[in-house]
């Protein structure tokens, strides 16, 4: 029998937390579901990112050499630059979250700070190296210009660079203004180690956030890399 | 015995005002708020279907241009698809039974549930508005290049309007999922759920695992349209034929969405009016499963004349067929629930007889064209049109004018007149046959879809066809005529008036805000007719 039935039984025993909604009977039950629905909401991210994936995955086993050509335009040092920055951010919104869950208001606060700087930097670093593109034409489009013999395909590679990159960019900013929210409310004291639930989730978000882009680094950035280094 | 009244109080009357209706949270309001947007876009599609129709009456493109044909049906098809078939049942009987079925007081997450709505008119209202500016003429399967490349329609609005209508269908199957995970009452078991339930996790599936390409696919032709960025565009070096699988692997699934609902409604009421145990229990429920997880297997049989390799094809073509398994053993198992029954002859019954004996055909001609060597005679012809047609309105638009009629009651605790009813669902049945079984004959000779003029030997099965699609749309006025008339002059149902098993017909008709005054337990399995006494009302 599944734990969802246990969590039912006895109806309107005690005291309600403030944060119990009216169809849950407990705490758990309501943590539990809200924790099921965001992995949900997690696959159903991983198969939107999946079509671009897809996408890469055809144009890359098609046109190898133009994704050689593409790759090295890319700056490889902001890039691994923004990695970095997105790694650590992860560990502070883990550090955020462990706050909540002792009970810590002021340092959840802090670490949430520090995590939506981390993530302004990396926007911010981002926005340096799309200016660099659209100065080079780089940008696909009528103003698209590339010497190469495969200035077509890699016309597709940078189309793919900037969907992947712009639509995960979206999600960052998407995550900084769920954070400042998460933030403001854990400023007012709402959260305690019963209910910390949104800092939780904010957390499982970020955290997938940041994954995407440890896919998208190498795929991007470093296409025959060592072979242009040589 | 005595005549039921209506309870004093119940979701309906508790609160009065637009804004107890706009902010509700009550999944049962959110259903009925659903009710009428998707009822009014069913009789927006279906405006489209009688000019094509009417252009099609006789051989010559006499009342409509091409250019116009192209955008009405278009037009008909997305929003027949998007907006009305995917959200028919979930989005109404669903929201409102799902809940109640399980024994929990609302949906997991009730304001998402309202965000979906609010999502899903936000969506539609880009599409109007793509269809009041000049409309979209690249078919409802915006095929590239001629959808970044040639057209000048408004793809983009409609494109914009299709992904955001997306979101709510995924945010409906997550709640669906969540729900029906961890809301269940206690004592009812995974294998206690009602088949309806089943049928909607399946689905739900679908909508969380295949609505997520689609948006990202349909975003790719946005941008391509807009910036000429070479995904999809063949002469920059992209491949029309990705967006083609792209496309389909979305879909494909999606018609899934659309039959496996009905299917879960044909459980019930053939459960229900023939006093039986579903026959198989197990066998039904795994069924939609299966037919869920082949259904994102099987997308390449829309390409077997797009250039795709002879191989992936055989593989496709084999998977295709695996999908008759377990839609056979539905119609099987229900066939053999209604044998030797008690059968009651009510009018959501003679739906699900529509339903079972069109979706029968639709679906043995889906093998035809599953076939790769007639699916090269007969692809996009009126075969296809007639095919996909006996499973979309024969079949999903049947099972949900059945599970309307069947819990009708318990929406609104008032009947509908049932003499009325079985007469509708005739009108509908000889209707419907009379539009589509002519087209399978007209493919079969070889007049292709998507043309407003046509040779003048097809006309006779035209007019035919056009004749039944008059008769259809009578058949669907008449119902809702008088289910408008039954709420305010229907006879009050009381609880149960079907006599039916299932926790919602346990509790009041209309429902409590709350759905049910003390959380029930359950302690048996969803189809006890056998213990029941026969009730006739």
């Amino acid at each position: 029998m599944s734990d969802g039935i246990a969590a039912h039984a006895p109806l309107h025993e005690h005291a309600h937390h403030p944060a119990l909604q009216h169809q849950f009977n407990t705490m758990e039950q309501q943590q539990e579901t809200v924790t099921l629905g965001m992995w949900l909401f997690l696959i159903t991210e991983i198969m939107f990112f999946g079509g671009l994936f897809m996408a890469y995955l055809l144009y890359r086993v098609w046109y190898p050499e133009a994704w050689a050509e593409g790759s090295v335009e890319l700056d490889v040092v902001l890039g691994g630059l923004n990695t970095v920055v997105l790694i650590g951010s992860s560990l502070t919104m883990a550090l955020a979250v462990r706050s909540a869950q002792v009970g810590a208001p002021r340092a959840t606060v802090g670490w949430l700070g520090i995590t939506m700087a981390l993530g302004a930097t990396f926007l911010v670093v981002k926005g340096f190296e799309y200016a660099h593109k659209f100065q080079a034409h780089h940008v696909p489009g009528p103003d698209f210009v590339f010497e190469g013999p495969h200035a077509r395909q890699v016309q597709i590679f940078l189309s793919l660079y900037f969907a992947m990159t712009g639509l995960h960019a979206l999600h960052m900013v998407i995550g900084i203004g769920l954070l400042s929210v998460i933030a403001w409310m854990a400023h007012r004291r709402r959260f305690t180690p019963e209910w910390y639930s949104p800092v939780e989730m904010s957390g499982l978000y970020w955290h997938f956030v940041d994954i995407v882009w440890i896919f998208l680094f190498p795929l991007l950035y470093l296409v025959d890399r060592a072979h242009h280094f040589v | 015995m005595t005549t039921p009244l209506l309870p004093r109080e119940h979701y309906l009357n508790v609160r009065y005002g637009i804004k107890s209706w706009l902010l509700t949270k009550d999944h049962k309001r959110i259903a009925l708020l659903y009710l009428i947007t998707v009822t009014g876009f069913f009789f927006l599609g279906g405006a489209f279907a009688v000019l094509i129709r009417l252009e099609l009456a006789t051989p010559a493109g006499d009342l409509l241009s091409s250019d116009t044909y192209n955008k009405m049906f278009t037009m008909h098809g997305v929003i027949m698809v998007f907006f009305f078939l995917i959200p028919s049942i979930p989005a109404i009987l669903g929201n409102f039974l799902v809940p109640m079925m399980i024994g929990a007081r609302d949906l997991a997450f009730p304001r998402i549930n309202l965000l979906s709505w609010y999502i899903y008119i936000l969506g539609g209202t880009f599409t109007l508005w793509a269809v009041i500016v000049g409309g979209v003429d690249t078919g409802w399967t915006f095929y590239t290049p001629y959808s970044t490349a040639a057209s000048n329609t408004n793809v983009v609005a409609t494109g914009l309007g299709v992904f955001i209508t997306g979101f709510s269908s995924i945010l409906t199957g997550l709640n669906f999922i969540v729900t029906i995970h961890r809301m269940r009452a206690p004592g009812l078991t995974w294998f206690r759920l009602p088949l309806f339930i089943w049928a909607h996790y399946a689905t739900s599936l679908i909508q969380v695992l295949g609505t997520p390409v689609i948006a990202i696919t349909v975003l790719l032709v946005a941008l391509e349209r807009t910036f000429h960025i070479g995904i999809f565009d063949p002469a920059l070096g992209g491949d029309p034929v990705l967006f083609q699988h792209l496309f389909w692997f979305y879909s494909h699934p999606a018609v899934y969405i659309m039959i496996l609902p009905a299917m879960g409604v044909v459980s019930e009421v053939v459960a229900c009016f023939s006093r039986k145990n579903v026959f198989g229990y197990s066998f039904v429920a795994f069924s939609s499963l299966a037919i869920a997880v082949f259904g994102f297997l099987v997308w390449a049989h829309h390409m077997f004349v797009a250039g795709i390799s002879v191989y992936a094809a055989m593989v496709f073509s084999f998977l295709s067929f695996a999908v008759a398994i377990p839609s056979a053993v539905k119609v099987f198992n229900w066939t053999a629930t209604l044998y030797r029954g008690a059968i009651w002859w009510q009018a959501p019954l003679l739906f699900v007889f529509g339903f079972i004996g069109l979706f029968t055909i639709g679906g043995l001609t889906g093998l035809f064209l599953a076939s790769l060597g007639l699916d090269v005679h007969v692809h996009d012809t009126y075969f296809v049109v007639a095919h996909f047609h006996y499973i979309m309105v024969g079949g999903a638009i049947m099972g949900y004018m059945a599970g309307l009629h069947f819990w009708w009651p318990k929406m609104f605790g008032r009947m509908y007149p049932e003499p009325w009813a079985k007469f509708a669902a005739l009108v509908v049945f000889v209707g419907f046959n009379l539009t589509f079984l002519p087209q399978f004959i007209l493919g079969y000779m070889g007049m292709p879809r998507r043309y407003h003029a046509y040779p003048e030997e097809f006309q006779v099965l035209n007019v035919m066809s056009s004749a039944g699609a008059t008769i259809l749309g009578v058949g669907y006025l008449i119902p809702m005529i008088y289910f408008i008339w039954s709420l305010r002059y229907g006879r009050a149902a009381g609880p149960n008036p079907w006599g039916a098993t299932g926790l919602e017909w346990t509790t009041q008709s209309p429902p409590l805000t709350e759905n049910f005054p003390v959380t029930p337990v359950v302690t048996e399995g969803a189809y006890e007719y056998s213990k029941r006494e026969m009730r006739v009302v």
